[in-house]
């Protein structure tokens, strides 16, 4: 038992480590998706709304299976399977924080843009001190949900090999003939949801101060 | 000496013309009001001069150094960017929704373009803040958020925020629309109380009463075009327009 736990601590660790990697990049990579999306230019918004709908409307485990095959097929060799799956989840979730970003920039009141150009502010001073910090507090319920989805999303690293949390469960339950990893692996990711639940409620609050 | 003029400028919003031929001037130290019915083009006006809306043609000089001139194929050609954003500071707006930045403290929404702008030293930016807002009677509201006050405080603050540039010239677009009757008082009290320091304001407003009172001069705008500018003794009580009569007998005043 003890030395089941400690396998399922190192596939928590492996899929935290996907968790934490895919929102260091998503997250900015999203911001530079919306910012393409809603480029004036229609040649980089069309593109734009192509990559998220590839990515919206296409399974992500596909999309996994893509990135670490395709380079095979084309150039001979594959990325490492841990950086295929960062790779893939990076882009996949990058289109829907984009969508989400695009949402909340889209709401605050031209006002606020009028307001910022008569007192002079420069574009990238009013995107990042007024109209950045009001879509955060919008934003933040849809983000949410989003990543709880990606610490659920983790499990499809197994797919192409990854040995993250819920593959140790599995290859334990086989071993055993016991269903018992696999339960416990659900209250491993129950727990680490609960904490991003929580982190979430204390974000809104701390931006309660205004409305 | 005139701080804006305005010349010949025109606009259209795709086929719609809501400026057809603009030509006035404002007077340092004058209030100048501007009335008329809604969709006449009021203001449309003042955004062309605080750029917020560009002119197809015409020219608008303010402080002496011109944003925008027409070729003589009738093409507006605006000043470069450095010139813009140097001259357009002369300029303050007040809005009638006010704008404020939610999610700063009152402070800040005075200090931050006084800041970050103008680059003044944030000691020196949050003294001119808190002497404004003396001035605007909210000197214990510094650390309050604007949704924690009413309309007629948020509009205190919005002009405190645009006078903590010191424009030349400050315009206020219908800025009482938003406000309940009493509100309305408080900051007409306000622009009444600059008037008399002799700031030069630019009001666009709907009451009649009040651009009567404040004004040393009125312009009448219908359907894009001025009708009628005098003193307000002249537009209200002897004009002779009968466009001006009309939309004046519908005010009661």
């Amino acid at each position: 038992m003890g030395k089941l736990l400690m396998l399922m601590l190192e596939g928590t660790f492996t899929s935290l480590r996907i968790f934490f990697l895919t929102l260091l990049f998503a997250l900015p990579l999203g911001l530079l998706v919306a910012k393409g999306r809603m480029s004036r230019h229609r040649i980089i918004s069309s593109l734009v709304n192509g990559y998220i709908m590839i990515m919206r409307g296409t399974p992500l485990i596909l999309q996994l299976i893509f990135v670490y095959f395709a380079p095979y097929y084309i150039f001979g060799s594959s990325a490492d399977r841990f950086t295929a799956v960062i790779i893939a989840y990076v882009i996949n979730y990058a289109a829907y924080f984009a969508e989400i970003y695009r949402g909340g920039i889209q709401s605050i009141p031209q006002g606020q843009l009028e307001a910022s150009s008569v007192l002079g502010f420069s574009k990238v001073h009013t995107f990042s001190h007024i109209v950045m910090p009001q879509v955060v507090k919008r934003i933040m319920p849809a983000m949410g949900n989003e990543v709880i989805t990606l610490v659920k999303d983790t499990a499809l690293a197994q797919t192409i090999g990854v040995a993250e949390l819920f593959r140790v469960a599995q290859n334990a339950a086989a071993r055993e003939f016991s269903t018992m990893p696999i339960f416990i692996a659900g209250v491993f990711y129950f727990v680490m949801n609960a904490i991003v639940s929580k982190s979430f409620d204390r974000i809104e609050r701390k931006l309660d101060y205004y409305r | 000496m005139a701080v804006i003029t305005v010349e010949q400028v025109k606009k259209s919003f795709s086929t719609l013309e809501v400026l057809k031929d603009i030509s006035f001037s404002l007077e340092k130290g004058e209030v100048l009001s501007i009335i008329g019915p809604s969709g006449s083009g009021k203001s449309t006006l003042l955004r062309c001069i605080t750029n917020l809306e560009t002119v197809d043609s015409g020219t608008i000089t303010i402080g002496g150094d011109t944003l925008v001139t027409t070729t003589d194929q009738g093409n507006a050609v605006y000043a470069d960017k450095h010139t813009i954003s140097r001259i357009r500071l002369r300029v303050g707006l007040v809005f009638q929704n006010f704008n404020l930045f939610p999610h700063f403290s009152v402070i800040r929404n005075l200090t931050e373009a006084q800041i970050h702008v103008l680059k003044t030293p944030k000691d020196e930016a949050r003294q001119v803040a808190n002497e404004l807002l003396v001035k605007m009677g909210l000197a214990d509201k510094a650390t309050a958020y604007p949704y924690q006050l009413s309309g007629g405080q948020q509009q205190r603050v919005s002009i405190a925020r645009a006078l903590a540039l010191k424009p030349q010239v400050l315009c206020f677009d219908e800025p009482t629309s938003a406000l309940d009757p009493e509100l309305t008082g408080e900051i007409l009290a306000v622009i009444k109380e600059l008037a008399s320091e002799h700031m030069t304001m630019m009001v666009v407003t709907h009451e009649m009463a009040f651009a009567r009172d404040i004004s040393n001069r009125v312009i009448f705008m219908d359907d894009g075009l001025i009708v009628e500018q005098g003193s307000p003794e002249d537009v209200f009580a002897k004009t002779q327009n009968e466009r001006t009569k009309r939309f004046l007998n519908r005010f009661g005043s």
